[in-house]
């Protein structure tokens, strides 16, 4: 890899530097993980119930799938920009809210839409046979239809998470990237070490997390793996 | 600065005329951006298409093919957007390479999705009219494989218009000019003002492609699926 040269005779990786700031690394880490999965965490909270509405008035979706759709086209720094006025910039605390907050959003437009998905994919003849057990509405929805719902939310979990990953760096623009910080450490000293190991963890990261929701997947859905491909 | 502050503030930066001519005017800024976006996301089919279609018609190296893709998915854009500014020099480049890296994992797995999925009752079918392997994939899988292909062209598409404002850090232009130079001059309204044109465009993209799909689509497909 050290074969490879830029311009200036610096080699792309100079792997001296990795080693002097693994604490720094660490450290944004941390804060990258933190300001990219809370939006997931709350946009599950959030979606979750507001799927099940979607699907129990079905007059509710349409406008919020249209919201979700215009939605994803934000771009994210122009996202962040819009809670800037109420958290203000920089990294830690309450400014953390300025990135965290506007993914929740971002994560919405991906989870809400998958909910319903998940919700709607559930049999009619698995509904009609749950309530012939004698299931009221709320315990067939906790017991039946969620679980039912679980691989599809999670296949959206998935992708809003790798992208909440993926975009948290953006926030670097205004002060708070975590591991984005690095690209304009890099950026500004003409130096790529910094920029190829942020973009190595960030997707190191994108991979963990991903494993972790394939775990809980499997943890969730045990009847997946007595029967072949449920679909 | 509350929300509705904001949204006037906005308002006035888009009707101003002075913001409509001119190389940094708003009708010139819309073109480049479409410009870097059209270009991305035309190489990116053109990697994309043929590849997924081929993987799904073969059905051989699927699961390595929709990894890389989810690998590549997770690439920061903005990170490597910097390191080919920092390896290369500003310009077109730099641009275009991380929009590509964006746009193709979405029509790679979705035009592969789309394939492999394809009723094995109507390949059979197919291979029974007497079609050989091209004729198969053209005439039958790609047109059952319609709906899935355009939404992976779609989802590309709009997050290449959305994402095509980062031009701005490689010194080119866009709409992204409005976004970067405002943060950058503290001048909120062109902030805001720039990101509505992103938002509409993102919309208009949209609203083209259910044009495409209806034109696309043959009719006993409409109303079919989705995935990621």
């Amino acid at each position: 890899m050290t074969a490879l040269a830029t311009g200036s005779g610096e080699p792309l990786i100079r792997w001296s530097w990795v080693g002097d700031h693994t604490g720094e690394l660490t450290t944004l880490t941390l804060h990258h993980l933190k300001l990219a999965l809370l939006p997931i965490v709350f946009g599950l909270v959030i979606a979750i119930p507001l799927g099940i509405m979607c699907v129990r008035w079905r007059w509710l979706y349409p406008p919020t799938l249209g919201v979700a759709n215009v939605l994803y086209g934000v771009p994210s720094l122009a996202l962040f920009m819009l809670f800037i006025p109420y958290f203000g910039i920089g990294s830690g605390g309450q400014a953390d809210f300025t990135i965290i907050l506007p993914l929740t959003v971002f994560s919405l437009s991906v989870l809400v839409p998958n909910v319903v998905d998940g919700l709607r994919s559930v049999p009619d003849p698995v509904r009609q046979a749950a309530t012939a057990m004698g299931f009221g509405t709320l315990r067939r929805l906790i017991q039946v239809e969620l679980p039912i719902a679980v691989p599809v939310v999670i296949a959206g979990a998935r992708v809003a998470a790798v992208a909440s990953i993926s975009l948290v760096s953006v926030g670097v623009l205004i002060g708070n990237g975590g591991l984005g910080q690095l690209f304009i450490d890099g950026y500004s000293r003409d130096f790529t070490t910094p920029i190829i190991v942020s973009c190595v963890l960030i997707v190191a990261l994108a991979l963990l997390s991903d494993g972790v929701l394939v775990a809980a997947q499997r943890l969730l859905t045990p009847w997946a793996r007595t029967r072949r491909k449920a679909g | 600065m509350n929300l509705s502050d904001q949204i006037t503030a906005a308002w006035n930066w888009l009707t101003a005329s002075a913001h409509w001519s001119g190389a940094d005017g708003i009708p010139h800024r819309l073109l480049e951006h479409l410009g870097y976006s059209a270009l991305a996301l035309a190489i990116a089919a053109l990697i994309a298409l043929p590849l997924g279609a081929l993987v799904g018609h073969t059905g051989r190296g699927g699961f390595l093919v929709v990894s890389v893709a989810n690998l590549a998915r997770a690439v920061p854009t903005l990170g490597l957007l910097l390191l080919v500014v920092t390896v290369t020099s500003i310009g077109l480049t730099p641009v275009i390479v991380p929009l590509i890296a964006l746009a193709t994992p979405p029509i790679l797995v979705n035009t592969y999705e789309g394939i492999r999925s394809v009723d094995a009752d109507i390949k059979d079918a197919a291979i029974g009219m007497g079609m050989k392997g091209p004729g198969v994939l053209l005439k039958a899988e790609v047109p059952v494989a319609m709906p899935l292909i355009l939404l992976g062209l779609r989802t590309a598409a709009i997050q290449v218009v959305a994402t095509a404002t980062i031009a701005a850090y490689a010194g080119i232009g866009g709409l992204g000019r409005y976004i970067v130079d405002g943060l950058a001059r503290k001048d909120y309204p062109s902030v805001v003002g720039g990101s509505v044109l992103v938002v509409l465009l993102a919309v208009a993209v949209q609203l083209a492609f259910i044009g495409v799909r209806r034109a696309c689509v043959s009719e006993g497909l409409r109303g079919s699926s989705r995935t990621s």
